[in-house]
């Protein structure tokens, strides 16, 4: 073996084993400092000057930013978090640099209105932030409706959430839903069909699969939740009957107050408890249910949702 | 163009093929490439934005700093080398030797840009399946781009024929940042008073404006380019590239070279 063979390959060797080397000590280093490396940090927290400072390339920034606030709702939603601070100066910072950037508007006021763990819980935050993007993109017909869907399932707020609807429908090329949402909102507010209408909206207007998956999931809590307060109510009824609660739904069956054994989104029969209440055989198949778990029920982490979507 | 220009450009891209420029179109390919396929994972909703942002970003960006580092060195790498004296011996004349070095990197930067356009393009078809017609928008933001490329050569080249070539990096790169900031600049001149003004108005004027040569963004959400900015664009990056150029000229016609 001539002399320059030798020198590269120990040359190679050492280059590989160098490598191999500071990566290990890289992660060893990591496991001693978790909180370091791991601690969310936003350096520049003005939106202005993060946009001086991208030198006219705010498009690809706010891109950055953008993917930068997914993953960090992403990551403290995995973790059960109970705060996110920095997700509503995220998605300032990432509306700043691309006012238009309707995706950021739409999915971050869906991150930020909802109760923790599924949100942050800033309605507020989010009904700011969509009011920005409509101020921007004043003829995106989503942005009212996702503002109206704000102030009727997070707030609460049924006037506002007409309005919102009533202008969206105003827009060139809305959505013709947003029309009847804003003439059915003064009848039918607070009840499940609106929230019904809602959801199948929110499934019917985005081709993201999370995003369908996750209304199909309202959609069976909404479901099961009508069906668990109208089969309480029979066993009610048959309690008044007969002086005593049925044993299971066979009796209701018996009785002629059902025609069949009722099923669950997920093809599973409701099961009816010594105490007359009617549950969901497993709950944690169907999530966001607020009726027809067992008391005390703490639901799991919602994952694949957009397998609900296939 | 007569014949010595266009050996003087042939040779200064050739010059550049030779010192390994366009191997930034790997780094180029790697970058768009990994960011369509990773986006899609990471991110909600924006793999289209993200290969017309990023791709016209880097073609931007990769054009400016090769404009500046190969055109600060057009002339003093000449004088240097010594080559300049073996051209200039022969029947060319100086300003020629500056139109045609001009000319060579421009035109290395046109080629650049087209091999990354097709990149840009052939990214979008995979993550889009299919083109859109606001799609044609983001050839008029790769035009802009050269028209922006046109500028910061000229300036280069400036630079070069009188100073060093640190010197000159600092300069154009300089230039190049603060002409992002020329609308402000003049928003700033307008809210000011008296000399401040005065100065402030003649410095907004001076420097070149990048930030309307920077439709990016608009173009990634399929947003128009009005035909009017593209004819004034094109005007103002012909005039300023030409302004610099002939100062470029008139102090490399009276630069002593002994």
């Amino acid at each position: 073996m001539n002399r320059s063979r030798q020198v590269t390959i120990v040359a190679s060797v050492l280059l590989i084993t160098c490598l191999a080397g500071s990566a290990f000590l890289l992660s060893l280093m990591d496991r001693l400092r978790t909180g370091a490396t791991l601690e969310d940090v936003l350096f520049v927290s003005s939106p202005k000057a993060v946009k001086r400072m991208s030198l006219g390339y705010d498009g690809l920034l706010a891109d950055i930013y953008w993917t930068r606030a997914v993953q960090y709702f992403g990551g403290r939603h995995v973790e059960r978090a109970s705060h996110f601070r920095l997700l509503a100066p995220l998605l300032a910072i990432t509306t700043t640099l691309d006012p238009h950037l309707v995706v950021a508007y739409q999915f971050g006021a869906n991150f930020l209105s909802p109760a923790p763990p599924n949100g942050a819980g800033m309605p507020d935050k989010a009904i700011e932030l969509v009011e920005y993007g409509i101020r921007n993109n004043p003829d995106d017909w989503k942005l009212y409706y996702e503002l109206g869907f704000i102030y009727y399932i997070d707030t609460k707020n049924y006037g506002r959430a007409a309005d919102a609807f009533a202008r969206g429908s105003k827009v060139p090329n809305a959505h013709p839903f947003l029309k009847v949402m804003a003439a059915q909102m003064a009848q039918h507010a607070g009840d499940t069909q609106m929230a019904r209408a809602l959801w199948t909206t929110t499934y019917q207007s985005s081709q993201d699969k999370q995003i369908r998956g996750n209304a199909i999931a309202h959609l069976r809590a909404i479901q099961v939740e009508e069906d668990v307060t109208a089969l309480e109510e029979l066993v009610g009824q048959y309690g008044q009957k007969t002086g005593q609660l049925p044993r299971s739904m066979s009796d209701l069956v018996a009785a002629g107050l059902l025609r069949a054994i009722p099923v669950d989104p997920t093809g599973r029969p409701y099961k009816l408890t010594p105490q007359g209440r009617v549950e969901v055989q497993v709950p944690d198949d169907i999530l966001f249910i607020e009726k027809g778990a067992p008391p005390g029920y703490k639901p799991p982490e919602p994952k694949n949702l957009e397998n609900l979507a296939k | 163009m007569n014949s010595r220009i266009a050996t003087i450009a042939s040779n200064t891209f050739r010059e550049a093929v030779r010192d390994r420029v366009l191997y930034n179109l790997i780094a180029f390919a790697v970058l768009l490439s990994g960011a369509a396929i990773l986006v899609g994972q990471i991110s909600i909703d924006i793999e289209k934005l993200v290969v017309i942002n990023l791709g016209l970003t880097a073609v931007s960006l990769f054009g400016v700093v090769i404009a500046i580092f190969v055109g600060i060195g057009l002339v003093s790498k000449e004088i240097e080398k010594r080559t300049l004296y073996t051209v200039l011996s022969r029947p060319v004349r100086r300003w020629e030797f500056i139109v045609g070095k001009f000319f060579g990197l421009a035109g290395t930067l046109v080629v650049n840009a087209f091999f990354m356009a097709i990149g840009v393009f052939a990214a979008l078809l995979y993550v889009a399946h299919k083109f859109q017609k606001p799609d044609g928008w983001v050839l008029v933001a790769l035009y802009f781009i050269i028209l922006q490329f046109l500028i910061i050569c000229s300036l280069a080249l400036l630079f070069s024929s009188f100073s060093s070539p640190l010197l000159s990096a600092v300069f154009a790169f300089s230039l190049f940042v603060i002409g992002t900031f020329s609308e402000d600049l003049r928003n700033f001149a307008g809210m000011a008073t008296g000399l401040t003004k005065w100065l402030a108005t003649a410095v907004a004027y001076l420097i070149p404006n990048f930030s309307a040569l920077n439709v990016i963004s608009s173009v990634a959400h399929g947003q128009p380019v009005s035909g009017q900015l593209i004819v004034y664009n094109t005007l103002y990056a012909l005039l300023y590239a030409t302004m610099a150029l002939c100062g470029a000229i008139l102090i490399f016609q009276r630069r002593n070279l002994k």
